[in-house]
């Protein structure tokens, strides 16, 4: 049997990752497709007309018959300041899920790194690593973010910016799961075997450790992300973020700030609203898959 | 003594360290970044009539003295530690005359009701669902609700709030859409003054409810299914107990213990609350007063609640673990 069907058959075991992954690749085929369509600019205020619910065939209000313009359409609607909601929903996704990606990668890698030499090497380093990841996980780290974004000032902050500024809060989490994974693997017969007949160091943790690690790394890099795309959104929310982009927590800024539900334009709210409900789910779906395949022991309480 | 003084040590050391690093983060984090709050809110002020009066670079500088703001950085460093561990926060920039002591002060308890109040609702509820959904005896319904309330879970509480909001509160008005109590009421302890303050909180606390739940009950389900298998089970079973002492004495309280300690952590967090459940319905409370002093570059306030946050958990998580071998005999730290 060809390892595609292999892959299959374990998906169709494992409802959770299966669905994950599909609505994972659904968003892929909708940023892809969607921006070939979607104009740059659509997704910017005055992109487009403001407050238009959502249609097949718009027609500007100084020719309402499309006389002599073609008319169109607007699928998810315009919000109150002239974004094309489709655009907001192609792009936002994509911003969104771009923060996250960058800080939940550089907080797996930071994570790892700190976590592997704090269990390898021990000692002073260990304990300071330990008393570091003690202190942050106790702050609640939206609010440290608060304090740097809104020192920073609005105007300087990119979207690459608010991932880089997430990361830095992103890394104590992998390197407590890896640290403690390690000391616990590091004991185990088969790095013991590999000691004996003369393995280095570095092979070691090449050759027998990390390809041993790779679902918690999965795990934890699914872990990460979420975090990341959950700090992003509350920062933008509170009016942190990129406010002239349009990412899904600024569109959601917008929509509190705007009272786009009390001038009853629901579309407004409800293309980010479905969009982060969906990206949460999906994200959700697929660490618990990630997890029954890094914990067999979890799958055998099913 | 279950814990050693080594411990009690190690513990209370790592309390000041965490009050200490909120503290010092606060200050330098500001001071590292080009930005001065205290001549971008004079230019806010200044600008508002049209145009920057002359000599305005003048009145910067004085109110930078008045801050003690031109002193060497260790001195402002000295006189900021010893301000913030009497608990002299500073005072606001945009409601001058009130302290940002005060204006934490008020709207701490709306904050603590409101989540006090919906973390014990979502742990009872979500632990007594858990437990029923992994029960073999219990009615095939509770199955079918775990993708429901796992969804739930997942989805962050705001935008569930976001929903609720436009559904109940301004399509079917069943509910008032924000606030902490109507326009136009002032507080008082009367009994109408209660029912409104709960009208309005029902609506957040549902949402709360709601995105919390997901959690209790997968980490009930999950020891609930461990707890069956246990030898413990099969002979209470085989004992020929009735089926609800079997759940309640035998499976529910042996599987309650790491949610209890759960309930712990998550009392914990309660101060800093769900601050943008808080923003989306302007409900009074921390994350609403947060909200407003970014907005209004209000930055003593904004740096004020984060330290009054870090601190309070930091004492919360400290006398947790205190209490906790207490409570748990199993919990043993610092074997001798």
């Amino acid at each position: 049997m060809s390892r595609f069907h292999l892959i299959l058959r374990y998906l169709k075991r494992n409802t959770p990752l299966a669905i994950g992954l599909g609505i994972l690749v659904f968003f892929i085929l909708f940023t892809s497709i969607g921006s070939l369509f979607v104009e740059t600019e659509a997704g910017y205020p005055l992109g487009a007309p403001a407050s238009v619910a959502p249609t097949m065939n718009y027609c500007p209000r100084i020719d309402p018959e499309c006389e002599t313009t073609e008319p169109e359409a607007y699928i998810f609607g315009t919000d109150g300041q002239g974004r094309d909601m489709l655009a907001v929903a192609v792009q936002g996704t994509w911003l969104t899920m771009r923060i996250g990606l960058l800080a939940g990668v550089i907080g797996v890698l930071t994570g790892t790194i700190l976590g592997f030499a704090s269990a390898f090497y021990g000692g002073t380093f260990d304990v300071l690593i330990r008393w570091m990841v003690d202190v942050l996980l106790t702050v609640p780290g939206l609010l440290v973010l608060v304090v740097i974004a809104s020192s920073l000032g609005d105007q300087t902050i990119s979207i690459t910016g608010m991932g880089l500024i997430i990361a830095l809060l992103a890394w104590m989490g992998p390197t407590r799961t890896i640290r403690s994974q390690v000391l616990s693997m590091r004991e185990r017969p088969y790095v013991m075997m590999a000691r004996l007949n003369g393995m280095s160091g570095p092979g070691i943790i090449m050759r027998e450790l990390i390809p041993n690690l790779l679902p918690y790394l999965g795990a934890g890099l699914v872990a990460s992300v979420t975090g990341a795309v959950f700090a992003s959104m509350g920062l933008a929310a509170l009016g942190l973020g990129p406010l002239r982009e349009p990412s899904l927590g600024v569109t959601i800024y917008w929509v509190i700030n705007q009272n786009a539900f009390l001038r009853g334009l629901w579309w407004w709210g409800a293309v980010p609203i479905i969009t982060v409900a969906l990206i949460f789910v999906m994200l959700f779906l697929i660490s618990v898959g990630l997890d029954e395949l890094a914990n067999p022991r979890v799958r055998r309480s099913e | 003594m279950r814990y050693s003084f080594k411990f009690v040590a190690r513990r209370f050391v790592l309390l000041l360290v965490i009050i200490w690093s909120a503290a010092t983060l606060n200050f330098f984090i500001p001071k590292l970044t080009p930005r001065n709050p205290l001549r971008e809110k004079l230019l806010q002020e200044a600008t508002r009539s049209g145009y920057i009066p002359p000599g305005f670079e003048e009145m910067v500088a004085s109110y930078e003295e008045r801050f003690g703001l031109n002193a060497p950085l260790w001195q402002q460093y000295a006189t900021y530690m010893s301000d913030m561990f009497s608990g002299n926060l500073g005072v606001s920039i945009a409601n001058f005359p009130k302290t940002v002591a005060q204006l934490v002060g008020e709207a701490l308890p709306w904050t603590i009701g409101l989540l006090l109040t919906t973390t014990i609702i979502a742990f009872v509820l979500g632990t007594f669902l858990g437990a029923l959904m992994s029960w073999p005896k219990a009615p095939s319904a509770f199955r079918y609700l775990v993708p429901g309330v796992l969804i739930f879970g997942a989805v962050p509480a705001y935008v569930i709030a976001l929903t609720l909001i436009y559904f109940v509160a301004f399509q079917w008005k069943l509910l008032p859409i924000g606030g902490g109590y109507g326009i136009g009421t002032v507080p008082d302890m009367s009994v109408t003054f209660a029912l409104e303050v709960f009208k309005h909180s029902l609506l957040p606390a549902l949402a709360l409810v709601l995105s919390g739940l997901g959690g209790w009950t997968i980490g009930m389900r999950g020891m609930m299914v461990t707890v069956q298998g246990e030898d413990y089970m099969t002979f209470g079973e085989a004992k020929g107990l009735k089926s609800w002492r079997l759940f309640y004495k035998y499976g529910v309280r042996n599987a309650m213990l790491p949610q209890v300690t759960g309930l712990a952590l998550a009392l914990s967090f309660i101060v800093s609350g769900s601050v943008l459940v808080e923003l989306v319905f302007g409900y009074p409370g921390i994350g609403t007063l947060l909200a407003r002093s970014i907005n209004q570059l209000d930055y003593f306030v904004i740096y004020g609640i984060v330290f009054v946050i870090v601190v309070a958990i930091g004492i919360t998580l400290f006398v947790m673990d205190m209490i906790y071998p207490l409570l748990d005999p199993r919990i043993q730290y610092e074997r001798d």
